[in-house]
């Protein structure tokens, strides 16, 4: 189990090699990053100046060690057009994106499971289908029209919900967190759901085809046969094995979910790491693109292995098949 | 005599399809009596499982009983609330399937599932019910059970994985065992095992049992009577040895031909040609006539109904009213 988990780190460190080479040759293939920093009039004496001081004419090798030494210790640079460490301003977005991939992620899931189930129990209820109709809209329709949808709705017609921001926050330690006022609440409504929707509905289609499949198995039928509860059956037994797949997509949706949040972040301006993504592609400020790849597939490998650890917690058959492999 | 554990009265089963509805058991009755095994026999689709499904109450949709009854200890249960009949199930008729690989819930130690099931029938604490599960595996034969019942299922071989479906069918001491083909996914060596356990189980708790399987050694060995089954229907029903070595209809004798021995040298063994007809194709008459070598012109228009000769009873026209067409058949 513990080698397991290990060797999965291991492979997990190559991943990040991998995505720290690409992100480095970002600096040397999206145009020469001096230019984006001075300005037109500019001497080459100043220039070069510029260039030395950043150690922009260091051999390749030599510069790439230097960048993933530091990225290792979340060293990402200096921004160009904000002349900030970009993990001071990484850290500062992070906790507006964690929370509203977080809370997007938790709709998605008790939302998604809650009615993927009733789906599978109910096959033929009326509420059931309307499930079914709900979850093609979600499915099909793409993330920024229902946010501009939503606002409409919401925030222009309605006038309920804001339509942008993230409301107030309060800080505990480099913290921020909207959760603990009324405006933060009320602005993180329209966004997680946004955001979470589409998992939403993913999850709501697997969670029914799942269930409907364990309904079908033997061990169900001998379920029944013993002549336990509907309630044990369905909500123990059959519940329990639809999870084991559903832990899996419900983990790797968390990565994208968080990648996804560029577009939700865009069209309800809110203030996390996405944004900042795009506002750095508008100003070809590389080291906050560089940064922001890095962390995000940090974000994916982690989930990655949690997952594949936690897969093993609930399903005893493959924590003997890896302990007979390793 | 005392009532019988198990009545079965003019049962019929039909599943509604698109293409109409189809009939799986038609009209068959039968008893079984407290200790008694009966065998059921039959090819695939004969209607055993569903017989067997049933009884104990799980004929799903678009499946229903039609017609009949089905009485426990003298009580009718085929027409009972689903909740009273879910209390009946697993405490007063056991069940055992097929495929012992796929009846366990995987993600569950066996003991959590016996627990389980012993407090779904009875007020047993979780504590008292475990020290229950553990006699339960030491009565079924299961090695170290204070160890193996914290194992999850997939840690067993397929017999003793057979054993711990045993110990659950019989956890809450059930009247009545019904046995769905329980040897078949099983090793031949593991198949003789399980059937002397249940025969044991049977006799030592006075249970009564229905067997079901295809395997015709199982029944000579295990049963006290046995039901041929054909097309939904009891071609003949009656005491093992008389069915075994008087069969009296035609289709019972077929397939008692049909079985190797080592005993007699045959070239070739006897086939009963052509196969059953499929449900929504039962000729009219006797649904096994086109296959019978013995049929005629009554045979194709006239449903036999069963005729008691002697201790068994056959539904076959041969034996109608005339004890000298018996003797002239045997």
């Amino acid at each position: 189990m513990i080698a397991f988990a290990l060797r999965r780190a291991i492979q997990a460190i190559g991943v990040m090699l991998a995505v720290g080479v690409i992100a480095f040759s970002m600096f040397r293939f999206a145009g020469d990053p001096v230019s984006q920093i001075v300005s037109i009039d500019t001497p080459a004496a100043e220039r070069a100046q510029v260039r030395k001081s950043l150690g922009l004419d260091d051999p390749i090798l030599v510069q790439f060690g230097r960048y993933f030494a530091n990225a290792a210790q979340f060293k990402f640079g200096v921004s160009y057009q904000f002349r900030q460490p970009v993990s001071s301003l990484l850290e500062e977005r992070m906790p507006a994106t964690l929370e509203l991939a977080t809370c997007a992620t938790i709709f998605a899931l008790i939302f998604g499971i809650l009615m993927g189930v009733y789906s599978a129990l109910r096959r033929d209820s009326v509420l059931a289908k309307l499930f079914q109709a709900i979850s093609l809209i979600g499915i099909s329709l793409p993330t920024f029209l229902i946010g501009i949808l939503l606002i409409y709705l919401f925030a222009v017609i309605l006038g309920w919900l804001p339509s942008y921001g993230r409301g107030d926050v309060v800080r505990i330690g480099w913290w921020t967190t909207g959760l603990l006022t009324a405006s933060g609440l009320k602005a993180l409504i329209m966004p997680a759901i946004t955001l979470g929707l589409f998992q939403m509905t993913l999850i709501m289609r697997l969670v029914r085809a799942e269930m409907l499949e364990v309904l079908r198995t033997d061990y169900i039928r001998f379920a029944r046969a013993r002549g336990l509860t509907t309630r044990a059956i369905h909500f123990g037994h059959a519940l329990k094995n639809t999870l084991v797949p559903v832990i899996t997509v419900a983990g790797l949706q968390f990565g994208s979910v968080i990648a996804f949040a560029i577009i939700t972040e865009t069209v309800f301006q809110w203030p996390g790491m996405g944004l900042l993504f795009v506002q750095a592609i508008q100003n070809v400020d590389i080291p906050i693109m560089a940064a922001y790849l890095l962390v995000v597939s940090m974000i994916f490998v982690t989930i990655n292995l949690v997952v594949d650890i936690l897969y093993t917690v609930v399903d005893p058959r493959l924590r003997s098949t890896i302990s007979r492999a390793s | 005599m005392t009532e019988p554990v198990l009545s079965v009265q003019n049962l019929r089963v039909e599943f509604a399809t698109r293409r109409g509805v189809l009939r799986a058991i038609d009209d068959i009755s039968f008893d079984i009596a407290e200790g008694e095994v009966l065998g059921v026999v039959g090819e695939s689709g004969a209607g055993k499982s569903v017989t067997g499904n049933a009884v104990i109450g799980l004929i799903d949709p678009p499946g229903r009983i039609a017609g009949g009854e089905i009485l426990l200890a003298g009580r009718r249960i085929d027409n009972l609330p689903a909740e009273e009949m879910r209390r009946i199930r697993g405490k007063r008729i056991g069940m055992i399937f097929q495929d012992p690989l796929t009846s366990l819930n995987p993600l569950y130690k066996i003991g959590e599932q016996i627990v389980e099931t012993i407090r779904t029938h009875s007020s047993l604490s979780e504590s008292a019910a475990r020290k229950r599960a553990i006699e339960l595996l030491t009565e079924v034969g299961i090695p170290a059970p204070e160890k193996r019942i914290d194992s999850y299922p997939h840690e067993f071989s397929g017999g003793m994985r057979q054993r711990v479906v045993i110990a659950l069918a019989i956890c809450a001491d059930p009247e009545l065992i019904i046995a769905d083909e329980p040897t078949t996914a099983l090793d031949v060596s593991v198949q003789a095992q399980i059937i002397s356990l249940i025969r044991r189980l049977g006799r030592d708790h006075g249970t009564a049992v229905m067997l079901v399987t295809h395997d015709m050694g199982v029944i000579a060995e295990t049963c006290d009577r046995v039901a041929v089954m054909y097309s939904g229907r009891i071609a003949e029903i009656g005491p093992v040895q008389d069915v075994i070595r008087n069969p009296l209809h035609p289709y019972a004798k077929g397939l008692m031909g049909a079985i190797p021995t080592l005993a007699i040298e045959a070239d070739r063994l006897v086939q009963i040609p052509g196969s059953m007809p499929r449900l929504s194709a039962i000729p009219p008459g006797c649904a096994f006539n086109p296959r019978c070598a013995s049929a005629f012109d009554r045979c194709r228009v006239e449903r036999p109904e069963p005729i008691v000769c002697g201790e068994q009873r056959v539904a076959c026209h041969l034996y109608d009213g005339d004890s000298a067409a018996k003797d002239h058949a045997a």
